[in-house]
């Protein structure tokens, strides 16, 4: 096995991971981590592609994957704030019982 | 123009301003109501005796100005029917005349009427009366002559039934309109036919009106059915208006039912001023009735076709109504076939004499009958509303200045020589009658008529104002508990009224007197007035042409008459209500068949009625079961229709479209579930997608 397979496969379980975790928890937080879960098994591809690539010299997916972490933390960031008002507006994080933007 | 001639139109249209606000005024407001109606008429007053002024000292020819405008277009551009007035002698004669009674009148009604809840709705009517009858004395045109009688007829009605809770009242006041509405017809339909002769409906329009020379020659030469000028064919549907409006035989018989109405309406209505009317019609169209066919144009005459008819229909009417006024006891009653009879005299004057004639006794008479009416207003107001002269009796103690103004009334009607306007009238119009040369009969007639007028007056006075008071007994048997009268707390003796209501009978009296020096044989001003020559003073024409003798045999009739009557009533009083009546008691079959007004109503009531009932079954039957079926027919057509189209609307559309909206909804509520709001569930769904199409992918490349 390839140092290259490793990596892929080592995606694809964090990524299974943080779908997982996106798609049954129930709080909206532990969501949001779901979702860096994935966000970040995503940026290991790109890191994993280029570092295995056939330009390793060309520092591409490095600063890629430097701009995908710097979205995230913004995205990060607007997605706690909107926690945060929903439960300022709802008195709940459950996601279950946000289901209607009226109100 | 003289400049009451332009503004002549105020004085109808002042009393109609005064009936229009008090009509939208609330009820309480009496003393408003009062003084418009009479300001109203004091205004029209001054205005006619402006206009009056305006007629004066014209020497030669009569004064004549019109006032015309166009007011409707029909046809071609030319054809404008026009409205106007007309100033001549005879207008404001009869504009100070129903001006100044009307406002003796409305003044006594405010006495007469004043504890009447209905006072001001009386006062609308009296003022908007008041209005169609000056329209009529202006009008120079047939159509707004036309209007303003039947304002004048339906005022009237309204009067006459003025206390429509009383059913009598109701009843006259329908017999009233529907037996005049039959002279109307007859006025109509002369009026379209002038109209389709001349082509114009003015009276005077400076040679082109419908009754000057021209076209009054061209009707003449036009001959028709039965062999009559047109001219005559139309003067006789225009009598027939004056027939109805003027109470004259055949059409009297709703005048003495009129008397329903409050007694200043009959004194207004029904003496003084609408009954006139159709005699100022007489007159006004006289140039119409005296036009003869063999004559040629201009030349009027005193025996053309319609002169005669009109002088018959008066002196019968003259003669047959006094008869009856002979045997009546309703003290209003008596003064109604009078008035009937009056009329007669009225007519029977123009035929035989000319308008002056006729319009002299027309003039005095409204004076001594609106007298003589208000006069039993006071008796009957004096007496608890009683009107049965057998009931009253000795009033003359009670009530003097009443009996004094009453004497003057019934000496001036009864044509007392000399002193009393009645006189000098009658006088005139049965010396022009002794004259006629067609025939004598009228003149007996009138004789006769004079003979019965002074007759029935003496008893009338003798009944009600001699011998001892004869309510009293029936007053206290009867308890009058229910009275609403403000005096029944009193007791019954009869009462003198107060000044409002004597004031305006006293100036009435000194008319009655006065107004006779105006036309005497030895001063003919009116004559000469109307005829628009100077009167000239002239004793010498008291003993002309067997003036003075006729003035010497009317005497003896009316001594006569007042002697009878005085025999048979003054001398033996009658002592109780219930006593017979003296010609009762000498003659019972004669005074039956005149207590009984000769039965005329009873024969209307066989004859006219009974077919007009038969029509209206007839009409009836016509409309419930021919003309009611067809339609009925029809109705049941489309309502099997309408069936047919509802079950197709309720089973068919309806269904079909309550279908189509279900499903609609069902795949909709489908369609909404998806949308649940659940985020994680959409994520989860994105994912089973992408597993599917990585699958898919995957599979695909391999393939």
């Amino acid at each position: 096995m390839s140092p290259l397979q490793g990596c892929l496969l080592f995606s694809a379980l964090l990524f299974a991971t943080g779908f997982a975790g996106a798609v049954t928890r129930r709080h909206a937080i532990l969501v949001l981590v779901g979702i860096e879960l994935m966000l970040n098994a995503a940026n290991l591809n790109l890191i994993a592609f280029w570092r295995f690539g056939p330009h390793p010299e060309a520092l591409t997916g490095f600063i890629f994957v430097l701009f995908s972490m710097a979205l995230a933390a913004a995205e990060a960031a607007v997605g706690l704030a909107l926690v945060i008002a929903i439960y300022r507006h709802k008195r709940t994080s459950n996601l279950d019982e946000v289901k209607e933007l009226k109100g | 123009m003289n400049w009451i001639v332009q503004y002549l139109w105020l004085i109808p249209v002042l009393p109609l301003v005064a009936a229009g606000i008090i009509a939208v005024n609330k009820q309480p407001q009496r003393k408003l109501a009062a003084t418009l109606a009479i300001g109203a008429m004091a205004a029209g007053s001054l205005l006619s005796l402006c206009a009056f002024y305006a007629t004066l000292g014209h020497g030669e020819g009569v004064y004549r100005e019109v006032y015309s405008f166009n007011w409707l277009q029909f046809g071609g551009t030319d054809n404008w029917l026009q409205l106007g007035w007309v100033l001549d002698p005879l207008t404001a004669i009869m504009l100070v005349m129903v001006t100044f009674v009307g406002m003796l009148i409305f003044i006594f009604s405010v006495g007469y009427m004043a504890h009447d809840p209905n006072f001001m709705r009386f006062f609308c009517f009296l003022a908007l009366f008041a209005s169609g009858m000056l329209g009529v004395v202006i009008a120079n045109n047939l159509f707004l002559f036309f209007v303003s009688w039947e304002i004048v007829g339906l005022t009237s009605y309204l009067l006459i039934g003025f206390w429509y809770h009383k059913p009598s009242a109701a009843a006259a006041a329908k017999k009233a309109f529907i037996t005049t509405r039959i002279g109307d017809l007859g006025l109509l339909l002369g009026m379209v036919w002038l109209y389709a002769q001349t082509g114009t409906l003015n009276f005077y329009d400076h040679g082109h009106g419908c009754m000057e020379t021209t076209a009054l020659t061209a009707m003449a030469a036009h001959v028709t059915i039965g062999g009559l000028a047109v001219s005559t064919m139309v003067g006789l549907l225009i009598f027939l208006g004056a027939v109805g409006k003027s109470g004259q035989v055949p059409l009297h018989v709703w005048l003495p039912d009129a008397m329903e109405g409050p007694t200043p309406v009959s004194a207004l209505i029904h003496a003084a001023t609408m009954v006139a009317a159709g005699v100022f019609l007489v007159a006004r169209v006289y140039p119409l009735m005296s036009q003869s066919p063999l004559f040629g144009a201009g030349l009027y005459l005193d025996s053309t076709p319609m002169l005669q008819v009109i002088t018959w229909v008066g002196a019968i009417t003259a003669i047959f109504a006094a008869s009856i006024a002979v045997a009546q006891n309703d003290i209003k009653r008596i003064l109604a076939y009078s008035t009937v009879s009056q009329l007669g005299y009225m007519m029977m004057g123009i035929g035989v004499g000319g308008v002056a004639v006729g319009m002299f006794h027309l003039i005095t008479h409204a004076f001594f009958k609106a007298l003589l009416f208000l006069g039993s207003g006071s008796v009957i107001h004096g007496c608890h509303e009683e009107q049965d002269v057998r009931k009253m009796g000795g009033l003359k103690k009670y009530m003097p200045v009443t009996f004094a103004v009453y004497a003057i009334g019934m000496l001036a009607l009864s044509g007392f020589p000399l002193f009393f306007s009645g006189f000098w009238s009658k006088d005139e119009i049965l010396h022009h009658a002794s004259n006629w040369s067609v025939s004598h009969v009228p003149f007996y007639l009138g004789c006769t008529g004079a003979l019965f007028t002074a007759f029935y007056m003496t008893r009338q006075v003798a009944l009600v104002f001699f011998g001892s008071y004869r309510g009293q007994d029936e007053a206290s048997s009867h308890g009058h508990t229910d009275h609403a009268h403000a005096h029944s707390a009193h007791d019954h003796t009869p009462h003198e009224s107060p000044a409002v209501m004597t004031v305006p009978l006293m100036i009435l009296a000194v008319f009655a007197i006065l107004l006779g020096v105006i036309g005497t044989p030895a001063w003919p001003w009116f004559d000469s007035y109307l005829t628009g020559e100077a009167a000239k003073f002239d004793l010498g024409k008291l003993t002309e042409h067997g003036t003075l003798s006729l003035m010497v045999t009317s005497a003896i009739i009316v001594f006569t008459g007042l002697g009878l009557g005085w025999l048979l009533y003054g001398n033996r009083l009658r002592k109780t209500a219930g006593e017979k009546d003296v010609l009762e008691a000498a003659q019972p079959a004669v005074f039956k068949l005149l207590q009984n007004k000769y039965y005329i109503d009873e024969l209307y009531e066989l004859t006219v009625i009974r077919l007009n009932a038969f029509a209206a079954r007839l009409c009836d039957f016509l409309d419930r079961w021919i003309f009611g079926g067809v339609v009925l027919a029809v109705s049941y057509l489309f309502l099997g229709l309408a069936w047919l189209y509802r079950l197709m609307d309720e089973y068919l559309v309806n269904l079909g479209f309550d279908a189509g909206c279900d499903s609609l909804r069902e795949s909709g509520s489908g369609l909404s579930k998806l949308h649940s709001g659940r985020v994680q569930t959409y994520l989860r769904v994105i994912g089973v997608a992408l597993v599917l199409l990585i699958i898919f992918l995957i599979w695909g490349h391999k393939a």
